[in-house]
């Protein structure tokens, strides 16, 4: 057996830089944007008072998601002591870190009054799931910095699975209060289910691993590090167990929706007469972000190959994106049901469906999210010894582990 | 209006809206078990209890009193828009206010808008005026982060548009679409109604005209009778009377959120 070694990536190809450049171009974008709609106010996006979250919040809110499932290897390594996983767990951490810092971004930059960032942290009404969610949050961060400060140091070893088990219930319940955003608004057909807090948990688990997997795979073959056939079998058995576990829940919310007279409307709109919303269900989510990625995963048409895990990777990301767009944007489309059984009709939108068309600004401001969360996981790879320099089968059977 | 004259009308707004919790065992419920995270997050928790404790003044609102309204349909005359037009007058929002050209129609405020219902099976017919219920357990409040929508002592939901983020949440989560969120900048203000970019509003209840112990403009305004204001509290007032008198109905009562705005006739 032998130590495991880490090490920064080098960082100084021209591909490193050119990857940073168009993040750091995404970035600056967003920020113009950010400056555009707070200078003009949300008149300039196609947010409106049916429509109040709109693509900002989505991208915000998948990333959001993500980022606890990314910490999934680390906790399966650290909580479950599966030793193969262990020499990733530095990564894993990061990442978490790196996308909820992203979708925290965007999530900020958002409010009618992004300028009162002190307000939200200070003033809190406990009774609010998003008071809440910042103290989860911000508890996050601490957590996970925590956690790799015992990966990282080898006196703090003997505390890493402490800090491991602490960060993983941390996220369980982050990921819960996320998904209760949803759960906890009574009034909306869509929404108003219990189910949503576990369902938010295990698209984590599948989201996360998606960028977690894109990014292990594309830093080994780029840096020409080589990952051991077992590990990546294992990783992917497990991510096409999440893959399935998100339809499975995507089905057991529906069907128990349509067992309710109450929520048939809304049921109908999603499943079948909803036009784009319709479509985003049943080609984004359900044969984007889950059928085609298990076939690529699981047929032995497929198998043992990486670009088929990239592949099943990058579409469980557009799915699962299309999944929470669903959510976030599908729930509000539909309108409120003011008057159960009547007809109702109003100058404000009542008794029709509204519609979203995102605007070029809040669509950049989302990219520009991702762009925070991927640029900073660069940055800390090649400042930080965060890369195992190799993954395979004898480097990861080992517990013993030098920082290089 | 001078900024000044903007700010004193806004904390007037403010000091007489502050935040009272009635008996309500489910909130406190909600309040004492998210007090729990003091253990989780000591330091933030303790701030956290001295804002909430700064919030039980009770200055200007009376808690002996339930503001509400009943409002019958059956009065409500088709086509009529008198109580909107006066709120939009009152409150300076909508038609005869030179503000939020730039927004569309959907995204332009309505504080209180007339929707009609129509019975699938039986095509019956009614109209009437939509607006801000002041639950007595609002969802709007529970919900928003910083504490910005309040319930007054007396029932009235108000917004803090000094310490409102612009989430929407309290907007997600109204079940009756009453709130607005301000997408531009405002220049055409009444002293005692503030507006703000990037803030949530709604129906006050015409809280400036209630607490000099006037009846909200739409109240006044609806030529028809269909409105009566009133303390609900209060076993002697008309109102009170009126809703022992007839069958009420709060809308979307399933809810639970128990509105201080009843109609009958529906």
């Amino acid at each position: 057996m032998k130590r495991v070694v880490y090490s920064g990536i080098e960082g100084r190809s021209l591909g490193y830089w050119s990857m940073m450049g168009v993040l750091a171009l995404f970035i600056l974008l967003a920020a113009g944007s950010f400056l555009y709609m707070e200078h003009s106010g949300h008149h300039v996006t196609g947010m409106n008072n049916q429509i109040v979250w709109g693509i900002p919040h989505v991208f915000a809110i998948f990333l959001i998601v993500a980022a606890s499932g990314a910490l999934n290897v680390a906790s399966i390594s650290s909580v479950f002591n599966q030793s193969i996983y262990k020499p990733m767990a530095r990564m894993s951490a990061i990442l978490a870190l790196t996308l909820l810092a992203g979708g925290l971004v965007v999530l900020l930059l958002d409010l009618g009054r992004a300028d009162r960032l002190i307000v939200a942290i200070t003033t809190y009404n406990f009774k609010s799931i998003f008071a809440w969610n910042i103290m989860l949050y911000t508890g996050f961060f601490v957590i996970v910095l925590t956690y790799l400060w015992t990966m990282f140091d080898p006196a703090m070893h003997k505390h890493t699975r402490k800090a491991g088990t602490a960060a993983f219930i941390w996220r369980l319940v982050l990921t819960t209060g996320t998904g209760s955003i949803f759960g906890f608004l009574s009034a909306r057909q869509g929404y108003d289910a219990a189910i949503m807090a576990p369902m938010f948990i295990i698209m984590s688990f599948a989201f996360g691993k998606a960028f977690f997997l894109i990014l292990l795979l594309g830093i080994y073959n780029l840096t020409n590090r080589s990952i051991s056939a077992d590990l990546i079998e294992r990783l992917k058995n497990l991510f096409g167990v999440f893959v399935a576990a998100v339809l499975y829940f995507a089905v057991v919310f529906h069907i128990t929706n349509l067992y309710a007279a109450e929520h048939a409307d809304y049921e109908s709109f999603i499943l079948v007469n909803g036009g784009i919303y319709t479509a985003i269900f049943w080609i984004g989510q359900v044969l984007i972000g889950g059928v085609i990625p298990l076939i690529l995963l699981y047929s032995p048409m497929f198998a043992h190959s990486v670009k088929s895990i990239v592949t099943a990777s990058i579409l469980v990301i557009v799915g699962g994106f299309a999944n929470i767009y669903g959510i976030v944007v599908g729930g509000q489309v539909f309108p409120l049901s003011l008057f159960p059984g009547q007809e109702v009709s109003s100058s404000f939108g009542d008794g029709v469906v509204n519609s979203y068309v995102p605007s070029l600004p809040e669509i950049l401001l989302g990219l520009g999210g991702v762009a925070v969360a991927m640029g900073l996981f660069l940055f800390a790879i090649k400042v930080l010894r965060l890369v195992p320099n190799n993954l395979n089968a004898e480097h990861t059977e080992t517990t013993s582990e030098v920082p290089c | 209006m001078s900024q000044k004259n903007m700010n004193n009308s806004e904390d007037k707004l403010v000091d007489a809206g502050v935040l009272s919790c009635q008996n309500k065992s489910r909130r406190n419920f909600l309040g004492k078990a998210a007090g729990a995270s003091v253990i989780i997050a000591p330091g933030v928790t303790l701030i956290g209890i001295s804002s909430a404790q700064s919030n039980t003044d009770v200055d200007g609102a009376d808690s002996s009193k339930r503001w509400g309204m009943l409002i019958d349909t059956n009065q409500c005359a088709e086509g009529c828009n008198d109580c909107v037009s006066a709120c939009q007058q009152e409150n300076g929002w909508g038609e005869g206010s030179t503000d939020e050209s730039h927004s569309n129609p959907e995204q332009q405020a309505q504080w209180i808008r007339t929707v009609t219902v129509r019975d699938k099976d039986t095509g019956h017919t009614n109209q009437l005026p939509m607006m801000c219920q002041h639950c007595a357990e609002p969802p709007c409040v529970d919900v928003c982060p910083t504490g910005a929508s309040m319930q007054r002592a007396d029932g009235i939901v108000l917004v803090d548009k000094h310490i409102c983020i612009g989430c929407r949440y309290c907007m997600m989560a109204c079940p009756y679409k009453a709130r607005s969120f301000v997408h531009e900048s405002l220049h055409d203000q009444k002293a005692y109604a503030p507006r703000g970019k990037g803030t949530v509003e709604a129906c006050t209840l015409c809280v400036h005209r209630v607490d000099k112990g006037e009846q909200p403009a739409c109240v006044e305004s609806c030529s028809s009778g269909a409105m009566l204001f009133g303390d609900i509290n209060d076993t002697n007032s008309e109102i009170s009377k009126k809703l022992k008198e007839v069958g009420s109905t709060q809308i979307r009562a399933d809810l639970g959120a128990n509105p201080s705005v009843r109609y009958s006739g529906l």
